[in-house]
């Protein structure tokens, strides 16, 4: 029987590898039902859908799911872990991406240009979680 | 039980009011407990890549800590802490590879499998006392208040560390406790902006919007939230997120442990009201829970 050639190109699959032993989830598994999407609170800011975003990943499509900010975004809710019919953890996933852009020491913000006023004014957990997601 | 007191950095600066009323509360209700004489910051969100073992070390020094002074629970009040708390402890108990790495990589510190529990003070009021001794122990019971309840992301998910089952509904408990009427309130768990009122303004203000909105929508007279970040996103940010967006109106918010402290009749200057904004403080002087006195 012939075998069906795999639609992942072989010079991707190194990225699918790389989200999959970073995040443990297998974006395989995805169904492409939308429920991620439907639930995200954040997904009006993304460049496209998570749902999309995965889709992307399915094939190791990375650059355009960076340059969709679905991982800068994603604030991890979890909200569509509790959702997701093929029990993946979506925020996983997202972090995954995230991290392949921090670990080039790249910054997603600058913390000098924080207001001075924000700094005043917000909770010490405001500082330490947006360091921690999104700087390298 | 042996109970030690996680504060976390934020209820000993920004948010004194979330702690203030928390502890002499559980004073008032007898619960012994002792504060951790050594702690740091928890790294108040989990990491989620599997590699990425280094930031679970600040956490799992903190159970340490709680161990090495004999604690058998820790009670946290700040939801981000608690998060980080529980889930760091879980991965320790369950993954055993990396529970090796971890204490091998501290080697100064005693071998840590996760012997303590992780408790939300929601929790330890409901399964250490009880809504029904609470309710005996209210004598300014907050009647004609309604309440929307905001749990917000991390006291509920992921569901290994949820402090509530979905039909529980440990905050509507607590606020019925008190006296209060806990309203309807469709953005209760709801991410409320989170650190994107940081890193992405405008989008932050947007989402902390449509849970203000939600709170109008359910008529409560109050927000309760148990969260320095949900606070300052909803509280603190409020007029701002309320000038820039139509349809929305004010409401006063306060952490669960200050509307705990007026329940229980406790000196309100400890619940340091003051920090909420007039708004808040003039909601209970109305409504007779406080003396306009004390404000």
């Amino acid at each position: 029987m012939a075998s069906i050639p795999s639609p992942i190109h072989p010079e991707n699959l190194k990225a699918v590898n790389k989200i999959a032993e970073l995040s443990g989830q297998n974006v395989h598994e995805c169904m492409q039902c939308g429920t991620c999407s439907a639930v995200c609170p954040m997904v009006e800011s993304m460049g496209f859908t998570t749902r999309m975003g995965i889709h992307y990943l399915q094939f190791g499509e990375i650059e355009p799911v960076i340059k969709a900010q679905i991982g800068e975004y994603c604030a991890s809710c979890h909200t569509c872990v509790v959702r997701c019919p093929r029990g993946i953890d979506v925020p996983k996933v997202f972090e995954a991406v995230r991290q392949l852009v921090l670990r080039t020491n790249t910054d997603l913000i600058k913390p000098q240009e924080i207001p001075k006023d924000t700094m005043a004014e917000a909770p010490q957990i405001a500082f330490v979680s947006t360091f921690r997601k999104l700087t390298s | 039980m042996k109970l030690g007191y996680y504060p976390g950095c934020t209820l000993k600066t920004k948010a004194a009011n979330l702690e203030k009323a928390a502890m002499a509360s559980l004073d008032h209700l007898g619960v012994e407990y002792k504060e951790l004489s050594r702690w740091n910051c928890c790294g108040a969100v989990f990491s989620l890549t599997d590699d990425d073992l280094i930031h679970q070390v600040a956490p799992v020094r903190n159970l340490i800590r709680a161990a090495q002074e004999d604690c058998d629970t820790i009670v946290t009040i700040c939801s981000q802490c608690y998060n980080t708390l529980a889930r760091a402890n879980k991965l320790v108990r369950d993954d055993e590879e990396k529970r090796d790495t971890l204490n091998r990589f501290m080697d100064e510190e005693p071998d840590y499998a996760g012997e303590v529990e992780v408790v939300h003070y929601l929790s330890l009021l409901r399964d250490q006392v009880g809504w029904e001794k609470l309710r005996e122990a209210v004598t300014n019971p907050l009647d004609g208040l309604k309440v929307a309840p905001f749990y917000g992301c991390t006291l509920v998910r992921p569901e290994e560390v949820a402090i509530d089952g979905v039909d529980q509904e440990i905050l509507e408990g607590f606020i019925a406790a008190l006296g209060a009427e806990p309203a309807t309130f469709s953005a209760a768990r709801e991410c409320c902006g989170s650190y994107q009122m940081i890193a992405h303004p405008e989008e932050g203000m947007n989402r902390a919007a449509k849970v203000i909105g939600a709170a109008n929508r359910s008529e409560a007279d109050a927000l309760i939230l148990s969260c320095p970040m949900c606070e300052y996103n909803l509280g603190t940010r409020q007029g701002d997120v309320v000038a820039a967006h139509d349809g929305l109106s004010r409401v006063p918010t306060y952490y669960f442990t200050q509307l705990l402290g007026v329940a229980l009749g406790l000196d309100s200057e400890l619940c340091r009201l003051d920090l909420n904004g007039p708004a808040a403080q003039e909601l209970l002087v109305d409504k007779k829970f406080i003396a306009a006195a004390t404000v």
